[in-house]
């Protein structure tokens, strides 16, 4: 392989400046001592302090946790469900509508997903709230960790389960013992995407929620609409610092194949 | 493959997922297109139902008004026509800073490629709202961008960026970057290198090898990065809602307003289901080429 030329280097450089100096802006302002964005005044920690003792925002943080662990878990099995009937049954009744609601969610609006969710509880006369954010949230992600079970099933060499197949094996057991266990790293991976996703969701939560129910995102949001604060900086970092420490775990903990691009 | 006895379990295997989609992403859709078709009233739910019982007469009354009065209003086409517009120019845009990008890292040892496409993917999966914000201290009128480029006396006044169309295209360009970096590099990083060094043994210079051979044969990618980012662009609400103007408006911000501020639901739901007329081409264009190459 020969060396990147110095315009292939030149456009790796500029993209990534492009990608990381807003970042690296927000996280540098978020230990400014002085109130002013523009205004470097010394380093100072006092807008985390003011940060971890905003009682509303650690209010917001333990319902998006929530609502990100057990919408993740959700995802995790149904995108799992999903890509095994997509990449092993594949042709069945009705399986263009199925591979369209698949993708379908990952491209879609997420204000027409919302507008819709929202519909669908108030018709039915559900009360809103956290549960009805965790099924929005549930149904959005699992399509994204179908993408990611689909890539790692589809790599998986078939001659293993036929191996064990021939040796008299139960097809189903044939699944259960030779391919789940190949599959964990990917479960890894579905489940940290599905989490971060939700976690991060503001749009869908917004409208699925009920009164009294606020998530992190939500509360920044409000705050943000008011302006710019050195405080939020200080909130956006923690949240960032928690999306970076998880996906560098992940990528130490389930080394990754090059072709399963949407995951880490 | 698996045929022999599980008959019950591969149907059970395939209701599961399908059910839970039909239920909470199918059902919704055709609830928003009932509701367009109601009309507005007070209480909860604020619509009136589509269909009585008198007696043992089943009587259903689609109200029609919603969409006239959507496809009459300026403001609502206004709308339509300048998200399909701020999509278009950001698809390109990113298209631009997307591919030297993406074929730039393609380019690198294999090693080196993971490393450069995880740092692609961090800010994919850290929070828009947090990324957006980002900018709004970079460009506003006393922000970052203004107060450096007065030091440096480029300008005199302080540019107004922020509240502004530019602004959203910056925006929008940033935060969705990664879903067109992604396909491309897919695309690029599996094509075949000894096709670029055929062109060039018989005798093709290092731009036409490029504009010939490679270029051609990555437009999957494009095509699919395109399709990510230009669909959930036209009903993008947070970018135009915190770094745009009020004579941007676009139409994922008008349905939000409507919703939360109007309350007029089918009204509303009438936009939405008109964006879905407008989003469902290129969806099924995306999904028919999607399954295309997931079977080739």
């Amino acid at each position: 392989m020969p060396q990147p030329s110095l315009f292939n280097r030149l456009s790796i450089f500029a993209g990534l400046t492009f990608l990381y100096l807003p970042i690296v802006v927000l996280v540098v302002y978020s230990f400014n001592a002085s109130r002013l964005v523009t205004v470097w005044g010394g380093f100072s920690a006092q807008w985390y302090t003011a940060a971890i003792s905003n009682q509303s925002m650690v209010e917001g943080a333990k319902v998006s946790f929530l609502v990100a662990a057990i919408s993740a878990t959700f995802a995790t099995a149904l995108g799992s469900l999903a890509a095994i009937v997509a990449v092993r049954i594949r042709r069945f009744r009705g399986h263009h509508i199925f591979n369209g609601m698949l993708v379908a969610p990952m491209v879609m609006p997420e204000v027409v997903m919302g507008v819709s969710m929202l519909l669908m509880f108030v018709t039915l006369g559900i009360d809103r709230g956290p549960v009805t954010i965790t099924l929005a949230h549930a149904t959005f992600t699992m399509c994204f960790a179908a993408v990611v079970m689909q890539s790692r099933l589809a790599e998986l060499d078939p001659s293993l389960e036929e191996a064990a197949r021939d040796l008299g094996c139960p097809p189903f057991l044939a699944f259960i013992k030779v391919a789940v266990p190949n599959m964990a790293p990917a479960f890894v991976s579905a489940w940290l995407l599905s989490f971060t996703l939700s976690l991060d969701d503001l749009v869908l939560s917004s409208f699925t929620t009920g009164p009294g129910a606020s998530t992190l995102p939500m509360k920044v949001y409000s705050q943000i609409k008011f302006g710019v604060t050195p405080e939020v900086n200080a909130i956006s970092t923690i949240i960032l610092g928690v999306v970076v420490f998880g996906l560098v775990t992940s990528r130490i903990v389930s080394r990754p194949s090059a072709k399963s691009n949407l995951a880490v | 493959m698996m045929q022999s006895k599980p008959n019950l379990g591969r149907h059970a295997l395939v209701l599961v997922p399908y059910g839970w989609l039909a239920v909470f992403f199918l059902m919704p859709f055709l609830l928003v297109l009932a509701i367009s078709l109601s009309s507005v009233r007070l209480g909860m739910p604020p619509y009136e139902p589509l269909y009585a019982w008198q007696g043992s007469l089943l009587s259903i009354r689609l109200n029609l008004e919603n969409f006239v009065f959507v496809l009459g209003e300026n403001t609502y086409l206004l709308a339509y026509l300048t998200s399909l517009k701020v999509a278009a120019i950001s698809t390109v845009l990113m298209l631009a800073i997307a591919y030297p990008l993406a074929y730039g890292i393609a380019s690198c040892s294999p090693g080196s490629r993971s490393f450069l496409i995880f740092l692609v993917i961090v800010p994919f999966w850290s929070s828009m709202l947090i990324r957006v914000y980002a900018w709004m201290s970079i460009l506003r009128n006393d922000g970052l961008l203004n107060s450096l480029l007065l030091h440096l006396g480029v300008i005199s006044e302080p540019l107004r960026i922020m509240n502004t169309e530019t602004a959203i295209y910056i925006g929008i360009v940033y935060t969705y970057l990664p879903f067109m970096v992604l396909p491309i590099y897919a695309n690029l990083s599996a094509s075949d290198r000894t096709l670029i060094e055929a062109a060039r043994d018989l005798g093709c210079s290092r731009m036409a090898a490029f504009w010939r051979v490679t270029f051609p044969l990555s437009l999957r990618g494009v095509a699919a990065g395109c399709a990510l980012v230009f669909i959930p662009v036209i009903g993008e609400f947070v970018v135009p809602d915190l770094l745009g103007g009020a004579d941007t408006q676009m139409i994922g911000r008008t349905i939000w307003i409507e919703f939360f501020n109007n309350r007029d639901w089918p009204v509303a739901s009438a936009v939405t289901v008109l964006l879905l007329v407008i989003l469902v081409i290129p969806i099924v264009l995306f999904q028919t080429r999607l399954s295309r190459t997931s079977t080739a």
